[in-house]
């Protein structure tokens, strides 16, 4: 018996193969019957095996275990296998692309490898101190607790693919690495937390991170990247590891609101840079001018908040506290 | 509709524009905006205070809401990150041993958090409260033929749960629908919801000129006249690093970025000047001339 669908679909789909079109990308349109049930994975197999057997994907668990079918559903990062159609359609249209910030292979098929390559980077395993125990080496329950949210990560690369830093730094590890990489500095059994902290703090760890929340938004798994990257700041400020702008920033603008309730942004980037960093001070001269001409020039004794002691009991009491 | 106006730190630093535009446009539209209402409330943190202690921060928003409760005023905002900081710190303050911790520091200087009226951007403010009807009824001056590129800020746009979008689903195209409402047209781009780079700025320039460049040059390949922002942050950074990025990427931008208020008044019939739209690193005088405004 032929079944119909239930409504047709219109798919675009950005499809690049490097034997056609001279390798350069091209989108494509199906139109494809659907019932209300389909997930988007659904539809594009419905494509491959009924309407053009060409289409390269990747898939495998259909069940958002596996994570080998990330790719952008009008514009954003998705495990296609547990998005349903109806949910990103509109007008009855959407569009489909491999996954941002990594190669393509063919049409939704991308290569991992820098992916891949970024996770190796950070050791991604223990790094156990101390004498070799008799049996496995233990860790107390409470302190793994916080961790089972980081390796939910199913290594499906939605993250990367839509982090705003990687579009225009390649050497940065990305939010995938970062957070696999607090797994093992938050995990007791690892004992080389310093010097993973030390190889973070140089370009393209921690301090290159946006907190654009991108990682937090597109990750299918809770895994909440960004927050695990702040966590390693935090860590690394703590272990005095803070010679840095990143670090200073953080400090800076934080003693800022302690002292003043608000934020004197004269003072915070003279802080960031040092007042002495004459070649720092002297490239944002042309900024600070612009800015002066235009009238914009912040001024050097800013407003502060009216009741500034409350503001500062509130951080005597928590300073401290995580 | 009264609020207590919570300007942030750089409406009072950077961008003095963005006060005085919010000021003239909140008397036409009818927004009562009370000054002196958060006079004692700190920063928000902006994220980077959340960088080093979550519970600091919360404390601190939880503290400027609670000084707006106890004067039965809801917040109004005018920066994308002062919303979005607070937007989170409201979400996670749902939880009641949560909120009932900070209470009780809150509690030693007399006060409360209840989070019953929830904080609100300006932009959500018109779009939501005042509605497309009543706002075009006011519009004096037509900006037809204008062709503007949106560019949100991430914290108007993420964490979408702690936004909101789910229930207030017109926060996700507020600022494309503002922008018809005054007879603009959108020029839509994908860098439209990304970062703008600024909290790298002094980290990592060159990642951040990058943004800056990326998206400006974008918009300006695709016909706009001007970007316009709700976050004065986004602002600060692709209007006056905006030079500097079209020098790395050997090319002319000259992309005017205004602020939501600025727009929103010109639409409105306010003066340029009273809106102080000349104040920008980027000249807005051709922009100005298309709308056939002397600058």
């Amino acid at each position: 018996m032929v079944q119909t669908a239930k409504k047709t679909i219109q798919i675009e789909i950005k499809r690049q193969d490097p034997e056609i079109n001279n390798g350069e990308s091209y989108n494509q349109v199906y139109y494809v019957g659907v019932e209300d049930w389909f997930t988007v994975l659904d539809a594009l197999i419905k494509i491959r095996e009924e309407i053009d057997g060409t289409l390269s994907l990747r898939c495998a668990c259909r069940a958002s275990i596996c994570g080998s079918c990330a790719m952008r559903v009008n514009g954003q990062a998705k495990l296609v296998c547990k998005t349903k159609l109806s949910v990103v359609e509109k007008n009855n249209k959407v569009l489909i692309e491999p996954v941002g910030n990594m190669p393509v292979i063919s049409d939704l098929a991308s290569d991992f490898k820098p992916f891949w390559d970024k996770f190796n980077a950070v050791d991604p395993y223990i790094k156990p101190e101390g004498e070799v125990p008799d049996g496995e080496y233990l860790a107390p329950n409470d302190d793994m607790v916080h961790l089972v949210g980081v390796m939910n990560c199913i290594m499906c690369g939605a993250c990367v693919s839509d982090c705003t830093v990687l579009e225009v730094k390649d050497n940065f590890l990305g939010p995938a690495a970062l957070a696999k990489s607090y797994r093992f500095i938050a995990d007791p059994r690892d004992g080389s937390q310093f010097e993973r902290l030390q190889d973070l703090e140089k370009d393209g760890g921690i301090w290159d991170c946006t907190r654009c929340m991108q990682c937090i938004e597109v990750c299918p798994k809770g895994v909440n990247p960004m927050e695990r990257i702040m966590s390693i700041r935090s860590k690394s400020m703590e272990n005095k590891i803070d010679n840095n702008y990143g670090a200073r920033h953080a400090k800076s603008f934080t003693d800022l609101i302690k002292s003043n309730g608000i934020v004197n942004e004269v003072l915070l980037l003279l802080k960031t840079k040092g007042l002495f960093n004459i070649i720092e001070l002297i490239k944002i001269l042309p900024i600070a001018i612009g800015a002066q001409l235009a009238g914009k020039r912040p001024p050097f004794f800013s407003h502060s908040s009216k009741n500034k002691d409350e503001i500062k009991k509130i951080f005597k009491k928590l300073e401290d506290k995580e | 509709m009264k609020f207590a106006f919570f300007p942030g730190c750089v409406s009072r630093g950077a961008c003095p524009e963005l006060y005085t535009s919010t000021i003239k446009i909140s008397e036409i539209l009818g927004i009562e905006l009370d000054e002196k209402a958060l006079e004692s409330a700190s920063c928000t943190g902006a994220g980077v205070l959340q960088e080093k202690n979550q519970l600091l921060g919360d404390t601190l928003n939880a503290r400027n809401i609670a000084l707006a409760e106890k004067q039965n005023l809801p917040i109004l905002t005018i920066c994308s990150t002062c919303q979005g900081v607070m937007s989170q710190a409201e979400y996670r303050l749902e939880d009641e041993e949560y909120r009932a911790q900070i209470n009780e520091t809150l509690a030693e200087e007399g006060l409360k958090y209840t989070g019953k009226t929830p904080t609100r951007h300006i932009l959500w403010i018109i779009v939501e409260e005042i509605g497309e009807k009543k706002f075009k009824a006011l519009v004096k001056r037509q900006l037809e033929g204008l062709r503007l590129a949106p560019f949100y800020g991430c914290y108007l746009v993420r964490p979408s749960k702690a936004l909101k979008f789910y229930e207030k689903t017109e926060r996700e195209t507020c600022l494309e629908d503002l922008t018809e409402w005054v007879g603009a047209t959108v020029v839509d781009f994908p860098g439209k919801t990304a970062c703008c780079g600024f909290p790298i700025v002094t980290i990592n320039e060159k990642a951040s000129l990058k943004m800056v460049g990326n998206h400006t040059s974008t918009a300006k390949d695709l016909g706009a006249a001007a970007m316009v922002t709700p976050c004065p942050l986004c602002h600060l950074n692709l209007d006056q690093y905006q030079d500097r990025a079209a020098w790395m990427m050997k090319r002319e931008i000259d992309l005017p970025i205004i602020h939501v208020p600025q727009l929103v008044g010109l639409a409105l019939g306010l003066d340029p000047e009273e809106l102080k739209i000349n104040k920008h690193v980027i000249s807005t005088k051709k922009l100005l001339s298309e709308i056939s405004l002397q600058p």
